[in-house]
């Protein structure tokens, strides 16, 4: 049938610790992009224009340049700069936070300054300090116009992943690829099962995650 | 409100430079000790020698159902590893890809690279090859329904390669009017021949050889373009003690017949009777064509 090359000797196995890989890097680069980037995009929402161009470059550079290079520039690139070996693992951790901390910069403070300025205006009539008016104002309702696109970044986040291989990261799908070789000889059908099956692996974590979304969404669509 | 943003836009600033400073203070002792160490010294303090191969590229490195890795190249890593430390196991097999593999070697992330490399000038000029353990030439595999006996009838198809390859360099070279497919693994690469992609693949003959041999509907339709290549292990550029140690190991490994008995025990059973050993195996680094 072909199958059963997913349940061969330890396949199974390998492909679920190549799972845990994939979301070990995909959490840690989310919490610490939605963290640092939430900071990030205060900073950005600022009205220092030094401040706002230093986080403009930062952000235009991490997009114009593919995550794969930047992978490669701190893998290897950095190992020739400073002669430290830094474990793949951490590397990549390190970029997908780097581009995470971009994109969630963005996304903060487009939803701060998206809040039309009467509102901050009338909170200063009433009396509330700056720290108030975060606090009340600015925050709930950013939070409730970030969270669907900081979810949609957390999807985009898990899928690409995958890059990861290329610096000696043995996630889910090059684990993957590693049971089809080994196996292509004898099962020939060996490709639709296992990226069928790891598909359907991304397809159970990502699902709810943007499912959730489109409810948040809803629930808080003006 | 400006001075909460100042204060967090400082804080940020300050553990920046400090990230910068204590890695700046890690690394200057490491270039340090690496230079007062030769490569062999360090590898025997490790304990193990670090040696890159393919994970992806039965029958030279792949991870069988186990998660072990085998193959060819994995066969001498092992004896490398046995006979530089005393254990055969002594060894951390480093999954390499082919665009990458040269940066692992040249930044130190391996010791040696056994991954089915292909000695070419290019490459020579980046890392410094050991005698060669094996021949090859570049092949052309085809589908029986539509074979591709001569590269003329390339024009206008797309042949599939691997990026960072001989097959790639050859054809980008000798004839930039070929569309080529490129991809970074070597199972995107033949799943794509499968799926039709492309009308052919080029690649290691020897590679060519095991997998049609078990895809039915495919041969290999050219299977000596250009010269004929060999097939060494690489140190990183200037690395002489450990090169040279290698050299010994291949001649001495002559000797034995060691490469014919891998040949048996990692190759013979993919090809079976349709490769002769010879054509492949090179024995005590000297190459008879």
């Amino acid at each position: 049938m072909g199958y059963e090359v997913l349940f061969n000797g330890k396949n199974m196995e390998r492909i679920l610790v190549g799972l845990g890989v994939t979301l070990e890097i995909a959490v840690f680069s989310v919490l610490i992009s939605m963290i640092v980037g939430t900071i990030f995009g205060v900073i950005m929402s600022s009205k220092n224009r030094l401040v706002v161009l230093i986080g403009r470059i930062y952000i235009e550079t991490i997009r114009i340049i593919p995550i794969l290079v930047w992978l490669f520039i701190f893998y290897f690139g950095l190992t020739k700069l400073i002669g430290v070996h830094i474990d793949s693992f951490i590397i990549s951790v390190v970029v997908f936070s780097m581009w995470g901390v971009a994109e969630m910069g963005d996304i903060v403070r487009g939803a701060i300054t998206s809040i039309p300025k009467h509102q901050i205006e009338s909170g200063r009539a009433i009396g509330l300090r700056d720290i108030q008016i975060y606090m009340y104002i600015i925050i709930p309702q950013s939070i409730k116009r970030m969270i669907p696109s900081a979810i949609n970044l957390t999807t985009r986040m898990i899928k690409t992943t995958s890059l990861v291989a290329l610096i000696g990261v043995i996630e889910v799908l090059k684990v993957g690829q590693q049971i089809i070789e080994s196996s292509l000889f004898n099962n020939p059908s060996a490709p639709l099962w296992v990226y069928a099956f790891i598909s359907g692996l991304y397809f159970i974590i990502c699902f709810p995650v943007s499912t959730l979304s489109k409810k948040l969404e809803t629930r808080w669509g003006d | 409100m400006k001075k909460y943003k100042f204060i967090l836009t400082l804080s940020m600033i300050l553990v920046l430079i400090a990230g910068i400073v204590s890695g700046c203070g890690v690394n200057k002792t490491n270039k340090e000790d690496s230079k007062s160490k030769s490569s062999i010294q360090k590898i025997k303090e490790s304990g193990k020698v670090r040696i890159g191969v393919f994970s992806d590229k039965a029958p030279f490195g792949y991870i069988d159902e186990n998660g072990r890795p085998q193959g060819y190249d994995v066969y001498f890593g092992k004896r490398i590893a046995k006979d530089l430390l005393g254990d055969e196991n002594a060894v951390e097999f480093v999954s390499v890809e082919a665009a990458s593999r040269v940066e692992f070697l040249e930044t130190n992330k391996i010791d040696i690279l056994l991954a089915n490399f292909t000695v070419t000038d290019e490459r020579k000029e980046k890392v410094d090859f050991a005698l060669p353990y094996m021949k090859v030439a570049l092949g052309i595999a085809s589908p029986d329904s539509n074979p591709i006996t001569s590269i003329d009838q390339l024009k206008g198809k797309k042949l599939i390669v691997n990026k960072g390859t001989t097959a790639e360099t050859y054809f980008m070279k000798n004839y930039p009017e070929i569309e080529l497919l490129k991809y970074d693994e070597n199972t995107e690469a033949f799943n794509a021949l499968l799926d039709k992609r492309g009308d052919a693949i080029a690649h290691d003959n020897t590679l060519l050889y095991a997998w049609v041999k078990k895809h039915k509907g495919f041969s290999t339709s050219m299977d000596s373009l250009g010269q004929i290549d060999t097939i060494a292990p690489a140190v990183k550029k200037g690395d002489k003690e450990l090169l040279d140690w290698i050299n010994q190991e291949i001649e001495k490994l002559g000797e034995e017949n060691f490469f014919h008995n891998a040949y048996k025990s990692t190759l013979l059973p993919f090809y079976g009777d349709i490769v002769d050993p010879e054509s492949i195996v090179v024995e005590g680094g000297k190459v008879e064509k």
